[in-house]
């Protein structure tokens, strides 16, 4: 059995997967509920200045269901932490002594003024909490107060507060970042390199769900007036994977680590995020679809995945994938691939066909010698992986790598040296060899 | 053999048992269910549901608006095609057709449920009597329609639809032919044959006379001096011979006719049925009566077919159907004599078998049922008695009117689709088709554009 245990900053917790600041850990008894469950550790749902904010009595959730009511995609417009600080810190304390081998991560949002941080975070350190994590990411409401992404947003905004809160935080500080930016590389340096031992990604996107079709007013509304709220779940992992993977390989931010959060559901979407580069996982949306449970296939799941990959611990998958990650100019353009067929699991259904035909390179037959049939041309075939993606039979339609003779489409035999855009004749900027 | 008094009777099960078991055959999905089943659909290119599909309904299209909860279109998708959509939904073969065809079966995985689903599209067209179609500005010209079944009314739909003026010709009562008369009541609840024609009837542009039979009222001579074109949607009306001693007993009775009496009657429980029951014939008429006799309350119903499963014209569907319902069916055997003095008492059967050729032979085994009803349902033919001399001047084969591609007659200005014309199949959905080709056909012929 692979070794699940995580240690996160000198933060041991006995798998990688904590609850993140939200909803789901609210109050001690929501969090104890999840420690019974298994859970690894909690990121307490994010504390402010008293007096506590309000949150609306309406709806608070908006979802994106696929027909099936299979919840995909997920937001929300709550606040942080609506109940007094002396309360949570009470239960904070008492939480931390009951489960001391769990890990307990406070979020914390404040205005960005020094003395405040320096007034607050020794409040917090002193329940006994593991770590801090800085909200600079929720994108509704705080962030119209100049507090959440508002600060996620501004690099220097996130050096100013990461520096406070270091300035007198004894226990490690994980800075929650905001996908609500261009590009996470300048956000994640800034708050490296104002000293933040981690960074945590990503926190909820800018989103509005639908309208309501009767009313033709977004939905949902709070009395007739709805703001947009932060998009999770499912539908948002690859932004999520592909923002971790940039810190993740990028020289300056490499060694930087990463709680990796946006949309894991299963144990599978564990191995990306971990493949990827983080070296924590944080879960919400899942938990709030369904239940707590749902650790014991995201344990037994990474567990059986490891001992199938010969892998004794966590570490050893961390960051697994990153070499295969590269920009799109290091991408070898002399390699080639062709879509293929398994004929024996077609089933006829002709999809490829249609997708290619009407939206792309018009690579695949619907007939041949008048029966109902559907193969690739070669010499259409741009190795696309449409059709791959459209089939529904998995495994059905595979790519495979033309390796040498002549590519049925160019007329050019196959290169086997390496060639990618820097390199290539046609771009006016290529480095000479 | 005895000739005691047959042990025929009726309310042989209580009300509420016979009620239960003529409720829907299929009940209707929920929109949870559909929406499922809807999204299951890969939307095939070129589907072959399609083109299974004798109307041609645009199966994939109309899916693909139920799952996105645009059901008006989806119906309107499916009753362009098939102006009976709702009842071809409850009654098609799908097993034989779309559903034969979908690609899931190819690996082994369940068919989508079309027939389901497009019941679930068209329902609420029927229930809120909703117009889907509008009509042509008038051409003035006038088309008799003779036969109010699905072949006849789809033809005066479309001819409505296309601006003509359509009288209807019904020698019975109701419209609606077979989906009215000879259908399992069990396939086709609350009335909805009726609600179905109201609802084609409400396009306007047809003038409906009931209780009128051509060779009895009127002739088609009658006819072409007064219209500019005539549909013949006539059926079947007589039903195939036995031809073995005995079929005159009291007792020998043909299936589609009690099938009518089971559909038009009001309480189930007064139609009288024989305890032990045999039904010769191997098609779904054969199947609706075995299995309405058993739930009428008969303790034995045997179907004899002479012929194996595979030839049956009932569907696998329709056997298991059967034979879960308490019904035998005894393949490879043909009727020899029926037995009985004043009635019915018993049938003899002589096994059969094929040779190479296919071709069939008895084996010389042979068995007896006792009976106290024996249902013919060996198939119908023309009334050649009534019509003899209407049909004279078209031509015809092995009993049935023989039509052109257009649905055309031999006869200048005579169309005829359903289950008259040769090539027709027992199936309503190949009925609305015929009607719905001959409608264009006569109105290119009454002098529409091609594209018209």
């Amino acid at each position: 059995m692979a070794d699940l245990t995580c240690e996160f900053l000198g933060i041991r917790s006995p798998n990688p997967f904590w609850l993140a600041s939200a909803p789901p850990t609210d109050k001690a008894y929501n969090v104890n509920r999840a420690f019974e469950a298994g859970w690894g550790g909690v990121v307490w749902k994010t504390l402010g200045e008293d007096p506590p904010i309000v949150n609306v009595n309406g709806p608070r959730y908006g979802a994106l269901h696929a027909n099936d009511r299979r919840l995909i995609g997920f937001n929300n417009i709550e606040l942080i932490t609506d109940r007094p600080l002396q309360t949570n810190l009470d239960e904070i304390r008492q939480i931390k002594k009951d489960w001391p081998d769990r890990a307990v991560i406070v979020s914390l949002m404040l205005p960005m003024q020094e003395e405040i941080w320096a007034k607050y975070v020794p409040m917090i350190e002193d329940t006994g909490a593991d770590g801090l994590e800085l909200n600079f990411g929720c994108p509704h409401g705080m962030s119209e107060r100049g507090m959440g992404a508002a600060v996620g947003q501004v690099p220097e905004y996130i050096s100013m507060a990461t520096s406070w809160c270091k300035n007198v935080a004894r226990i490690p500080v994980i800075v929650k970042l905001t996908p609500n930016v261009t590009n996470i590389l300048p956000p994640a340096k800034a708050a490296m390199d104002a000293g933040a031992d981690a960074v945590s990604l990503i926190n909820t996107i800018n989103s509005i769900m639908r309208v309501d079709y009767d009313t033709l007013q977004m939905h949902p509304t709070t009395d007739g007036l709805g703001t947009h709220g932060g998009y999770c779940g499912e539908a948002v992992k690859p932004i999520a994977l592909h923002m971790v993977a940039e810190i993740a390989r990028h020289n300056e931010t490499s060694n930087l680590p990463i709680s990796g959060i946006g949309g894991i559901t299963d144990w599978r979407d564990a191995v990306d995020f971990l493949a990827l580069g983080a070296d924590n996982l944080q879960v919400c949306t899942a938990a709030m679809i369904y239940g707590f449970k749902i650790i014991d296939d995201l344990t037994d799941g990474l567990s059986n995945f490891l001992d199938n990959k010969g892998m004794s611990s966590i570490t050893d998958l961390v960051g697994s994938a990153i070499p295969s990650v590269t920009d799109w100019q290091y991408l070898n353009l002399n390699y080639v691939e062709k879509a293929f067929i398994d004929q024996d699991l077609c089933i006829q259904c002709g999809r490829c066909h249609i997708a290619c035909e009407d939206t792309s390179h018009q690579a695949i037959t619907c007939s041949v010698d008048g029966r109902r049939h559907f193969e690739v041309i070669d010499a259409e075939c741009v190795g696309c992986n449409l059709c791959t993606s459209v089939c529904p039979v998995e495994g059905c339609i595979s790519m495979k790598a033309v390796s040498d003779g002549i590519d049925a489409r160019t007329g050019n035999p196959i290169q086997t040296e390496k060639l990618n855009w820097t390199m290539h004749p046609n771009n006016p900027m290529k480095k000479v060899p | 053999m005895s000739d005691k008094q047959p042990n025929i009777q009726p309310g042989r099960l209580d009300k509420e048992t016979v009620e239960s078991n003529f409720s829907d055959l299929h009940p209707p999905l929920q929109s949870s269910e559909a929406r499922i089943e809807a999204e299951r659909c890969y939307f095939c290119f070129d589907a072959p549901c399609t083109t299974a599909c004798p109307t041609g309904i645009d199966i994939p299209g109309f899916i693909q608006k139920i799952s996105s909860n645009n059901l008006r279109g989806s119906a309107l998708t499916i009753l362009t095609e098939n102006i009976m959509g709702g009842m071809c939904a409850r009654v098609c073969p799908t097993e034989i057709l779309c559903e034969d065809a979908c690609v899931r079966n190819i690996p082994g995985d369940k068919p989508i449920e079309i027939g389901l689903l497009q019941r679930y599209a068209t329902d609420p067209i029927f229930e809120n009597n909703t117009p889907l179609f509008t009509r042509k500005p008038p051409t003035g010209k006038h088309v008799a329609v003779v036969g109010g079944g699905p072949a006849g009314l789809a033809c005066a739909h479309r001819l409505a639809m296309l601006g003509h003026a359509v009288v209807v010709f019904n020698q019975d009562k109701k419209l609606g032919g077979l989906n009215e008369y000879g259908i399992a009541a069990y396939k086709t609840v609350n009335d909805f044959a009726q609600r179905e024609v109201d609802w084609i009837l409400s396009i306007d542009g047809i003038e409906v006379q009931t209780d009128m039979a051509l060779g009895t009222h009127f002739t088609l001579k009658d006819l072409s001096d007064e219209y500019d074109g005539i549909f013949l949607g006539i059926g079947l009306g007589s039903v195939n011979k036995l031809d073995i001693p005995g079929e005159d007993l009291p007792g020998v009775e043909n299936a589609i006719d009690y099938i009518g009496k089971i559909r038009q009657s009001k309480d189930k429980t007064t139609i009288p049925v024989g305890k032990n029951v045999v039904v010769v014939g191997g098609g779904m008429t054969a199947i609706d009566i075995a299995v309405q006799s058993k739930h009428l309350g008969s303790s034995a119903v045997t179907i004899v077919y002479r012929r194996g499963p595979k030839q049956m014209g009932a569907s696998t569907f329709e056997q298991k159907l059967a034979q879960t319902n308490g019904v035998s069916i005894q393949y490879w055997a043909q009727p020899l004599r029926i037995h009985g003095k004043n009635n019915v008492a018993g049938i003899e059967f002589e096994t059969t078998n094929v040779d190479q050729n296919n071709s069939l032979s008895v084996s010389g085994d042979k068995f007896h049922l006792n009976a106290d009803i024996v249902f013919k349902a060996i198939g119908q033919t023309l009334d050649n008695q009534k019509l003899g001399q209407e049909l004279s001047n078209l031509s015809s084969k092995r009993g049935k009117i023989l039509v052109d591609q257009t649905q055309a007659t031999s006869m200048p200005g005579v169309w005829a689709g359903g289950d008259c014309v040769l090539g027709g199949n027992d199936l309503t959905v190949s009925a609305v088709q015929h009607g719905k080709i001959a409608a264009t056909a006569i109105d290119r012929a009454l002098g529409a554009p091609p594209d018209g």
